[in-house]
């Protein structure tokens, strides 16, 4: 990636992130990480989207709320699925929104990420959404954008990915209800899965009975049980009684570098199979942040079976993002407190 | 207006004139299939109230007009939303839509401006328990149960389902908003 990130902004100084995400009056300001935010905020969002799931089957398909407001897509890094969702979320609150692909423009010629901020919020935007290889990228955004704006993560690096684990975490309540009854297994990539990271985060703050992660040691950061989880080096054992299966997306570039065998081997290992899947709850969901390696995650047969909520989980991607950007947009009233007398 | 006298009105009887008043018009306009659509919270309590009285049988709607607020902008969005439900298409039907009090009718605004965005409907009445004077927009109700005059800084709140009680608030309903006219 070429884009420099101050190192003072990486991983070690992300804690104090939630207090940037806040308000004084307790609202969502930016969206960056889940890590840190109240339950209540949390709660606001799912019910929120659960208020605008209902709008696309409406004759128009749009509300008015963000009518007259400008959001930007900061994609530094390609994505399709986050890239449209987020497209379509700002179009259905009738914002208008336009999305730049940046490793592809400014950058290519030169210009910093401070500089590309200042030449966009000087064509009056209310709010960025970022995507970014760098860990923090967000993070340094929000922290230096002018008060008006909200800015959210969209991806950065292998640090957080919020919206998609609110998604998850809505996709979840709608077909298991409560939270603190249910057993969630997260298979594959932890280490290097910003999804993982914030669907963990996510659960444990929703006050989920059992998180477990199953992978194997290479792909799993060095003191796992320190994020709130179950370990699992075995998929036969970690997959037994759980209500809910989040498979993450292997990353095909992770291969050769000996951090794992062959795509065959992997599914061996850990693939998810029907036969492995009925070690489960009969009624387990089964979820995939998108897109599927087929014959490597799982089986095709699994994620367009009976209990896949794969496809599902887009469409609520919709929703939720859209409840992010209406409870993040800032007010008038909330730019006059925060701006000094 | 003294808190006493508020709480002295017999809803129950409010709405069972209502019922008729709404039960004639109909009649004269030849509506028989009305579609009854309450506003939450209050107007929602209203509109099943009228909906027994006029034993309806088709569902009811309901309109939560958080998204549809014209003051957004100024103080961002409303902490807890409903979803809004209107369980049948409202292209060519008659709507009765249904609040708890009448204020500014800035709260009306929105709500057609909804109702619209599902469907074009043949007509829409406006039912209301409390009328407050006070309007900001050129909304008027067609059905009334009491009609009160407050000062601007008086503000009445309807709790409910059962009980259904009007009572006085200091602040509008939400204290973070300035008055909303909901």
């Amino acid at each position: 990636m070429s884009e420099p990130v101050p190192p003072a902004h990486r991983w070690g100084s992300l804690q104090k992130t939630a207090n940037l995400q806040l308000g004084p009056n307790g609202r969502l300001r930016h969206f960056l990480t889940l890590e840190g935010l109240p339950r209540t905020i949390l709660e606001q969002i799912l019910d929120t989207a659960q208020s605008l799931v209902g709008v696309t089957d409406r004759t128009v398909k749009k509300l008015p709320l963000l009518r007259g407001k400008t959001i930007v897509n900061l994609f530094f890094e390609p994505s399709t699925r986050t890239r449209t969702t987020f497209e379509l979320a700002a179009k259905r609150l009738s914002a208008d929104v336009l999305t730049m692909n940046i490793s592809a423009s400014a950058t290519k010629k030169g210009e910093t990420l401070l500089d590309t901020l200042r030449n966009l919020e000087a064509m009056h935007v209310d709010m960025f959404v970022v995507r970014h290889a760098d860990s923090g990228a967000a993070h340094f955004i929000a922290r230096h954008a002018a008060p008006h704006i909200s800015v959210l993560n969209a991806g950065d690096g292998r640090h957080a990915h919020p919206t998609q684990a609110m998604l998850d975490m809505f996709t979840i309540r709608h077909h298991k209800g409560e939270f603190h009854r249910l057993r969630v297994a997260i298979v594959g990539d932890i280490l290097h899965s910003r999804v993982a990271r914030s669907q963990i985060h996510a659960l444990n703050i929703l006050g989920t009975g059992e998180v477990r992660v199953i992978a194997p040691k290479t792909l799993l950061p060095s003191c796992p049980e320190s994020l709130g989880v179950q370990v699992y080096h075995n998929i036969d054992e970690g997959l037994r009684d759980v209500d809910v299966v989040i498979m993450l997306r292997l990353q095909r570039e992770r291969m050769g570098s000996a951090l794992l065998p062959s795509g065959h081997e992997y599914f061996q290992l850990y693939g998810l199979t029907e036969d492995r899947l009925s070690l489960a709850q009969p009624d387990v969901m089964v979820m995939h942040p998108g897109p599927i390696n087929r014959g490597v995650e799982m089986d095709s047969q699994v994620a367009d079976g009976p209990h896949s909520v794969i496809l599902q989980q887009v469409s609520f991607g919709i929703a939720v993002r859209m409840a992010v950007m209406s409870l993040a947009m800032r007010s008038s009233e909330a730019i006059a407190r925060d701006l000094p007398a | 207006m003294e808190t006493s006298a508020l709480s002295s009105i017999d809803i129950e009887s409010t709405l069972d004139a209502m019922a008729a008043a709404l039960s004639n018009q109909l009649a004269a306009a030849g509506i028989t299939r009305p579609l009854v659509v309450g506003i939450h919270s209050g107007g929602v309590w209203i509109a099943e109230a009228l909906f027994k009285r006029l034993r309806l049988t088709e569902p009811m709607g309901t309109l939560d007009i958080s998204f549809y607020r014209d003051d957004f902008t100024r103080i961002g969005m409303h902490p807890e939303v409903k979803p809004s439900d209107l369980p049948l298409s409202v292209e060519e039907r008659h709507i009765i839509l249904v609040d708890d009090v009448l204020h500014t009718g800035r709260t009306i605004r929105a709500a057609l401006n909804e109702i619209f965005d599902f469907g074009r409907p043949a007509s829409v009445r406006l039912v209301t328990l409390v009328e407050r004077g006070g309007r900001e927009l050129p909304i008027e109700p067609n059905v009334v149960g009491i009609r009160l005059m407050l000062s601007a800084d008086q503000h009445i709140k309807l709790t409910g389902p059962s009980p259904l009680k009007l009572s006085m608030t200091a602040a509008p309903h939400n204290a973070e908003e300035p008055d909303s006219g909901v």
